[in-house]
């Protein structure tokens, strides 16, 4: 029933001006990906570096609120791109994507992520003088930025993956 | 003296290359650590190139930026370029012909020359002006062409995969 309608959804989108448009100009797709990967790599940064600084592997000299504020809010706007870029993406090669389990996955992780990252975003700020000091928040903070790392992570290499498990 | 290209094809034909081009898990694996170390390479040289251009992390002195973001870009650099080296054996003749893969070595030893004139010229006299929200003029250009510079490496490296006979 899903399959069925999926496989509809992929053969409508295939069969509309923009895909077509993009499927026949060469350098949309790759400029597409630019875009997307080069997002992604401002999103990823910002985590990972706000979830060192968790760890207190760097920035120790900078209070964790304000390496939370100087990286954070930068991953919300970034992310809306990679909302376009990746719809285009899916638009121009909705097989690719929407018949395979991988992008689906990819999804799942990426809810996961932001919802960590909103969770953290909000609690950092919410309670500024207590991260360096209170030792049960800093045992949650590790925990929740090592989940952080690892789940972008598993981002990335979703999105690399999808190229490999893709209907043939 | 062994010629280049002979010490390349010794590479190439050894088993470890004969592995990851046919083994079918350990290219997209190693693809995968290659994209990620170069995410990170590339969003943390960012945090950098824009406080040098006065537009980000502006209350931090340049000097502090850099010595917390640079281990960072240099372990992410290492493995990008211990992963690149792995893709690269698999195939190396295929890519040392593919335009994009040439440019893309080269714009990287540009980036790597605009942080070296940076570190060695224009930031000399850094404790002058390392708390100015706007660097001066070389400190601003070494930021925007770092970035320009690793913008069309992503570029490149994306092309790579659209002109290359295999995969």
């Amino acid at each position: 029933m899903i399959d069925a309608t999926l496989s509809g959804l992929t053969r409508w989108l295939a069969a509309t001006p923009l895909s077509h448009a993009i499927q026949t100009t060469g350098w949309i797709i790759p400029s597409l990906q630019t875009i997307h990967i080069l997002s992604v790599a401002v999103v990823f940064s910002s985590a990972i570096l706000v979830d060192l600084r968790i760890w207190r592997l760097l920035q120790r000299d900078e209070p964790l609120p304000d390496v939370a504020r100087r990286f954070l809010p930068t991953i919300w706007p970034v992310l809306l791109i990679l909302l376009v870029t990746g719809s285009l993406l899916i638009v121009g090669e909705p097989r690719r994507s929407l018949l395979n389990s991988t992008f689906y996955l990819k999804m799942a992780l990426l809810a996961v992520a932001i919802m960590l990252t909103a969770g953290l975003q909000r609690s950092i700020a919410s309670s500024p003088d207590s991260w360096d000091k209170n030792r049960g928040l800093q045992m949650a903070g590790r925990f929740a930025a090592t989940l952080s790392i690892l789940i972008w992570c598993g981002i990335l290499f979703a999105g690399r993956w999808i190229a490999y498990t893709q209907a043939g | 003296m062994q010629q280049p290209q002979e010490f390349i094809s010794y590479f190439e034909k050894s088993g470890l290359a004969d592995n990851i081009r046919e083994n079918d898990l350990l290219f997209p694996l190693i693809e995968s650590v290659h994209v990620l170390a170069i995410c990170l390479v590339v969003g943390s040289i960012l945090v950098v190139d824009l406080r040098l251009l006065g537009v980000a992390s502006i209350h931090r002195p340049v000097r502090r930026v850099i010595s917390a973001i640079l281990p960072v870009t240099w372990s992410a650099f290492a493995t990008a370029v211990a992963s690149g080296s792995l893709l690269f054996i698999s195939n190396a003749t295929e890519y040392l012909g593919n335009g994009y893969f040439v440019a893309k070595i080269f714009l990287i030893c540009m980036a790597g020359l605009n942080m070296a004139i940076f570190h060695g010229i224009s930031a000399r006299d850094l404790p002058r002006w390392e708390n100015d929200t706007a660097p001066p003029f070389p400190a601003r250009l070494a930021g925007g062409l770092s970035i320009l510079l690793w913008v069309s490496v992503i570029a490149c490296g994306r092309w790579i995969g659209f002109t290359m006979p295999v995969r």
